[in-house]
């Protein structure tokens, strides 16, 4: 199939349109209002990954350097991408724990704090901060017996070999699901690598730029005819990049 | 104490879609109504806003709109000898909280049921014989028929602006439209939204196998449109991003946008937000419902709501368990049989697959969930079930409703979940592959139902609803039954590799499966088998009308918000045309 390249920057979607919704709801006079555009064009899209160090306010130092070496291992350097903590995935994961949901906002928390079946799903009394601290010196503990070392300090064949077990649940966690927390490693990694870096994950859209996908402003009404079966590709754009 | 207000002449409990439809058709009667909603207030200009509604995590991962498990859930269990334990986290289903409720997350599909679908039970048992039917599945015909509902389906269209191709106009059957729907008196508000490549495909495949594939309909208007209400609708912008998230262009009809402005600017109607209705005050002897009591969430403080007239309105589990604590109607009991409140829950059953296209591409991002096609012709009697060993059935489908990076991305089965090997097959298969689904009915069996928690309670003290459900052996010869279907489709779109995703053999309220939760309250002729009679109105209290999918007698393979929004146009014509001249009980018992 073709790859069509286009220059979005030569029909850009003004910054205005597009907080004010570049659709007819303006004309509806329902669009929301309260946008602070002006009428400059829009900035340059972020381009330099920031150079400061990471640094964690919620994991503590072992925690870091396990979710470090976590998230380097499932999303390793390659030449598609950096490795998951060079594209901001710990930082991500440091202030997602931090914030309401890794507190366990939204989530039923009264007892009684029974084991379930599969089917009924999380039943446990720790919040996502909880959860991930418990599995980190699970997981720690586990290697110190098998390696003779901390997760961070293995070697990178050891550190996968070591994920390939807890994601099978072959690794025998003391009193906790190796399982169950490789799952939620995974998933939160996942988040933090493909989700707005406004959250401080996926540095300079890089997980974006390696699908293709175009982020916001996402208005395709006359793309859609005009891309079939045609490859469309747009610079990136972040909330940041409208804000 | 709670303190006693000055009496209403209606209350609404819960601001979803029928709540607001509701409102609307009693305040333009003359009624003063007062609508309850204990989440947010959720005005488009401000909670749909760009750029926050592009925002992946905060809404489709971390599920923003959703209803607040740490004030309310409810406890699940398989089976009735197993200890219900609370769903921590909404995951299968995603009831939405705040003014528009899960009306404001919705994908907008939007659908009518067959005109045989409301009289199921008398039809299996005259086309099957009367012991066609096990006596486990507690099926019930409608007390309504599609007739008697058509108009009021065409209203609701018209309010959501629905995009679709009419394929039964007035009984004629035209092409390119769904030959098997009931016969429409007018044509859809709006053409088809544009097709996917995708689902293109599939039209022709399933054509070519000599089924009928038609545009799913969806309230998503094409063009900009002016509904009945006076408000202006924008054009969908493919924008990818409908399920669990507002609609920011206002092209996705929600309460919000397509009834709300004109209740917020009309002096008759009251909104309070962040207002929990506890319990209905309930007059046994009188069968009315006096008031309404709820705790104000922001103060704590307790209020006595009297209401000429109530409207339950709140999601399926709100509804029954507000009945359950009231002690309104007699609650079912799965070992008798006897009782109705809480009987028939049923839920949807989905199923069905992915399939990939080595170098096609799909621009799966540009999406909307009416860009895609379905074929009817497996659904509800459309085909006959001899020798089947099942009934039931649903559409089958292949959506483009849109891949945002967290949550939207597909790998063949097999390849690695992470590492090297995984990025390298999501980079190569994110374009081109597309996914498809069937809408499996769900035919009530005698253990699924609704009751009261034993041992759980929510923020205020009360009971949690449990529910105790798990998928039927019917249920699961018919979804296999639609995935073989399906699968004779895929096989002809030629697909470099493609796999058919079953349904588990038990019910799990962990991973996403589908917001159609139906029944306990559910509508009927005889107050001995039903909660509320055919105008909705409460068998055991005649000022009280139930609203929502809570009235399903069964669920059938469709989605269920065109039906309910029918359904909550005929009781509001029924409550404003004979409740209000002549308030008494609509329908003798």
């Amino acid at each position: 199939m073709a790859d069509e390249k286009v220059n979005e920057s030569a029909a850009p979607v003004a910054r205005r349109d597009f907080l004010l919704g570049a659709g007819t709801a303006v004309a509806a006079g329902l669009a929301p209002a309260s946008a602070s555009g002006t009428e400059e064009s829009k900035a340059a899209p972020a381009s330099v990954p920031t150079t400061e160090p990471d640094a964690f306010v919620t994991l503590t130092a072992p925690e870091a350097a396990f979710i470090v070496a976590a998230v380097d291992t499932i999303i390793p350097a390659d030449e598609l991408s950096p490795a998951g903590s060079e594209c901001g995935v710990a930082v991500f994961i440091d202030r997602q724990l931090g914030s309401d949901w890794g507190g366990g906002a939204k989530v039923y928390r009264s007892g009684p704090f029974l084991k379930g079946k599969p089917e009924q799903g999380y039943q446990l009394a720790l919040t996502p901060r909880e959860f991930f601290s418990a599995g980190i010196t699970a997981a720690n503990e586990w290697t110190r017996k098998s390696y003779g070392k901390d997760f961070d300090r293995l070697s990178a064949a050891e550190r996968a070999q070591a994920l390939k077990a807890m994601d099978e649940g072959t690794a025998q966690f003391a009193g906790f699901g190796s399982r169950a927390f490789f799952g939620q490693l995974l998933s939160i990694t996942m988040a933090g690598f493909f989700s707005d870096p406004i959250y401080g994950g996926n540095r300079d859209k890089v997980s974006w730029k390696m699908l293709g996908f175009p982020g916001l402003p996402a208005i395709y009404a006359d793309k859609v005819d005009a891309y079939r079966d045609k490859r469309y590709v747009a610079e990136p754009q972040s909330i940041a990049d409208f804000s | 104490m709670a303190t006693r207000l000055k009496e209403v002449d209606a209350v609404m409990v819960g601001m979803g879609w029928t709540g607001a439809i509701l409102a609307r058709a009693l305040t333009k009667s003359g009624l003063n109504v007062v609508g309850l909603e204990r989440g947010a207030d959720r005005n488009p200009a401000d909670a749909f806003a760009l750029t926050r509604v592009r925002d992946e995590l905060r809404y489709v991962v971390r599920l923003e709109l959703m209803q607040d498990n740490s004030i309310d859930t409810i406890t699940f269990r398989n089976e009735p000898e197993d200890m219900a334990l609370p769903i921590r986290r909404f995951g299968a289903f995603l009831p939405g909280e705040g003014v528009g409720g899960t009306g404001i997350h919705w994908g907008g599909l939007h659908w009518r049921n067959l005109p045989a679908d409301f009289r199921i039970r008398s039809l299996l048992t005259e086309k099957y014989g009367a012991k066609a039917i096990p006596e486990t599945m507690t099926i019930q015909d409608w007390p309504v028929g599609y007739p008697d509902l058509e108009p009021f389906y065409d209203r609701f269209d018209k309010l959501c602006g629905v995009s679709g191709q009419a394929g039964n106009l007035r009984g004629t059957i035209t092409p390119g439209g769904n030959p098997f729907e009931g016969p429409r008196s007018d044509d859809y508000p709006n053409k088809p939204i544009k097709t996917g490549v995708a689902p293109a495909m599939f039209g022709e495949a399933a054509k070519s196998l000599g089924y009928h594939p038609f545009p799913l309909p969806v309230a998503t208007s094409s063009a900009p449109y002016v509904n009945p209400e006076g408000i202006t609708l924008g054009r969908c912008e493919y924008c990818g991003h409908c399920n669990r998230t507002a609609c920011e262009a206002n092209a996705k009809a929600s309460p919000n946008v397509n009834v709300l402005p004109v209740l917020r600017a009309d002096p008759r109607f009251e909104l309070r937000t962040r207002v929990f209705v506890t319990r209905l005050v309930y007059d046994r002897q009188a069968r009315r419902v006096t008031a309404v009591l709820y705790t104000d969430l922001k103060t704590g403080e307790e209020y006595e709501q009297p209401a000429g007239l109530v409207v339950l309105s709140s999601f399926v589990f709100g509804n029954t368990q507000q009945l359950l604590l009231a002690g309104i109607g007699e609650p079912y009991d799965p070992r008798t049989g006897k009782g109705v409140v809480g009987k028939n829950y049923c839920y949807q059953f989905e199923a069905g697959g992915v399939a990939f296209f080595e170098g096609r591409e799909f621009n799966p991002f540009m999406g909307a969930p009416g860009m895609s096609v379905a074929i009817d012709d497996f659904n509800g009697e459309n085909f006959d079930h001899s020798g089947l060993g099942f009934f039931g059935g649903g559409y089958i489908a292949c959506s483009n409703g849109g891949a945002p990076p967290i949550s939207g991305r597909a790998t063949p089965h097999g390849s690695p979940r992470w590492g090297a090997g995984w990025k390298q097959a999501t980079v190569k298969w994110y374009r081109s592959n597309t996914r498809f689904n069937t809408q499996g009915s769900v035919y009530a069996h005698r253990n699924n139902y609704m009751d009261l928690d034993p041992t759980y309670k929510d923020a205020l003290g009360r009971p949690l609803i449990r529910m105790t459900y798990n998928g039927t052996e019917n249920d699961h010869k018919m979804s296999r039954y639609l995935v073989g279907k399906l699968e004779g489709i895929v096989k002809a779109m030629n697909p470099t590799h493609y796999e058919m995703h079953y349904r588990p053999k038990n019910f799990t309220v962990v991973p996403y499966q589908s917001t159609h939760n139906t029944g306990g309250t559910m509508t009927g002729s005889d107050p001995k088998t039903s909660v509320v009679n055919r105008y909705l109105q409460a068998w055991d209290a005649h000022n009280l009308f139930i609203q929502g999918a809570s009235v399903f007698p069964q669920q059938h393979g469709y989605n269920p918000t065109g039906t309910v929004g029918a359904l909550a146009y005929w009781s509001a014509e029924a409550i404003t045309t004979k409740y209000l001249r002549s308030p008494g009980p609509l329908v003798s018992a």
